[in-house]
């Protein structure tokens, strides 16, 4: 059994799917932090098998709960204050992503200018259908 | 302020004032000759298009307003790199409203985002082009009277045809019109047109490879173009530029009040041998498209109407 020390402040991502927390961790911007992160991979679930958690000390500002919603709504975002869980936070998928999905289109703008932001609107909630704001081109999750 | 990016951008009431304002500038051409005085358009036309960019200096002329402008990416600041965004921040300093053709598509809602003017969409790749799509329900309705209770034939490339997806969503705005979607298999619409707007609006549609068969049941056909630039691929457009041509035999077939319509340039998919049929209103929408334009303009400068 690993232990990795509780936390004072701050959010755990749980209920990841197993294999996802690396992509989380780069899509959150995680490596960009200060701050101490933990990801914890393979870990035994009685509702999952096996799932990952991650570990982020300090607050929600810094974390996109849209590209977390867009990557896995099922997630449990938790918030830790005072070395106990005070608020559970539901995801859901978001309407708007931005620069998460990138426009493969070769006729896009987005194919030419290199600094303009990728951004995708949810054009289908029951297939998870998301279109890219430019040229519309559809991205299925 | 206003942008027209996407035929949808205006609602049916909107899009009806629009043609109602139209018809009246058709009607009484000398009455608006001085409404745009002082007022500049900017056409930035990012690659070839002759006939729109004429066509828009034309109504912007037409009005009492001047143009100032560019025809292709060449000799503008894009060839040194020059982003959508800063051009039209520029621009903005320049004119008061302005016409964009861009290859790829997005580019002018790029543009509308940092626009300080209203933005016309004149074409964005194979994605939207408005102003045809107004230009063709003027024509639909001035020729057929009405934009209700129609069948469609739309012939040709409609897979990059943005003519052809432009008309789709706007029409699909009125009642009981259906589409006879006439193409060889390679150049269908996109599953997004069929899913997303004929499907969803539960609209009427077949789609087909017959023009011949398709014709004794049409109201309108849109007749287009393969167009070359839309392939990558020389061999695909070698073999499917001239699917279909529609010359007298198949105009034999038609009803003695369908009408030709056709976005122009033509290259073989109309023999000129029926250009003198009462039933061919191509050369008729172009100048539809100009008055068309000179409304569109008007609204979105929020200019008065004259008494």
């Amino acid at each position: 059994m690993l232990n990795i020390s509780g936390l004072k402040e701050g959010i755990v991502l749980d209920h990841i799917q197993a294999g996802k927390s690396l992509e989380i961790y780069y899509n959150l911007g995680l490596d960009e932090l200060d701050c101490q992160v933990a990801i914890i991979k393979n870990a035994r679930s009685n509702k999952m098998g096996r799932k990952d958690i991650i570990k982020i000390e300090g607050g929600l500002d810094h974390i996109d709960l849209d590209v977390l919603g867009y990557i896995d709504h099922n997630i449990t975002v938790n918030i830790i204050r005072d070395n106990v869980i005070t608020e559970k936070r539901a995801l859901s998928l978001p309407k708007k992503i931005n620069n998460v999905i990138h426009c493969k289109n070769p006729r896009c703008i987005t194919s030419i200018e290199q600094e303009l932001p990728h951004e995708f609107y949810l054009s289908d909630e029951v297939t998870e259908t998301y279109r890219c704001k430019y040229c519309e081109e559809k991205y299925t999750k | 302020m206003r942008h027209l990016l996407n035929p949808l951008d205006f609602s049916v009431e909107e899009t009806d004032r629009l043609l109602l304002l139209a018809k009246d500038i058709e009607e009484n051409l000398p009455k608006y000759s001085h409404v745009c005085d002082g007022k500049k358009l900017a056409t930035l036309f990012y690659e070839p298009s002759t006939r729109t960019r004429l066509s828009f200096e034309a109504a912007m002329l037409n009005l009492g307003g001047s143009v100032l402008g560019f025809s292709s990416a060449d000799s503008s600041s894009a060839a040194k790199g020059e982003s959508v965004a800063d051009t039209i921040r520029v621009i903005s300093c320049y004119a008061d409203i302005c016409a964009m053709r861009h290859p790829k598509e997005g580019a002018p809602l790029v543009a509308a985002t940092f626009s300080d003017i209203p933005v016309i969409n004149a074409g964005d790749g194979g994605h939207q082009h408005p102003t045809q799509t107004l230009t063709d329900l003027l024509s639909i309705r001035s020729l057929k009277g009405s934009l209700d209770n129609l069948t469609i034939g739309l012939c040709g490339d409609l897979k990059f045809g943005r003519t052809v997806h432009s008309l789709i969503n706007a029409l699909v705005r009125y009642h009981n019109i259906k589409f006879v979607l006439i193409s060889p298999p390679e150049l269908r619409i996109p599953e997004y047109i069929r899913e997303d707007v004929l499907k969803e609006n539960h609209v009427e549609f077949t789609e087909i490879d017959s023009l011949d068969e398709a014709m004794p049941t049409l109201d309108i056909l849109y007749m287009t173009r393969v167009q070359k630039e839309r392939f990558f691929n020389e061999e695909d457009y070698i073999r499917l530029k001239d699917c279909y041509i529609l010359d007298k035999q198949k105009m034999k077939l038609a009803k003695e009040d369908m009408y030709v319509l056709h976005p122009l340039p033509r290259v073989n998919e109309i023999s000129v041998e029926i250009d003198e049929d009462p039933r061919a209103a191509y050369f008729k929408q172009a100048q539809y498209g100009v008055y068309v334009r000179m409304a569109l303009i008007m609204t979105l400068l929020e200019v008065e109407k004259p008494c």
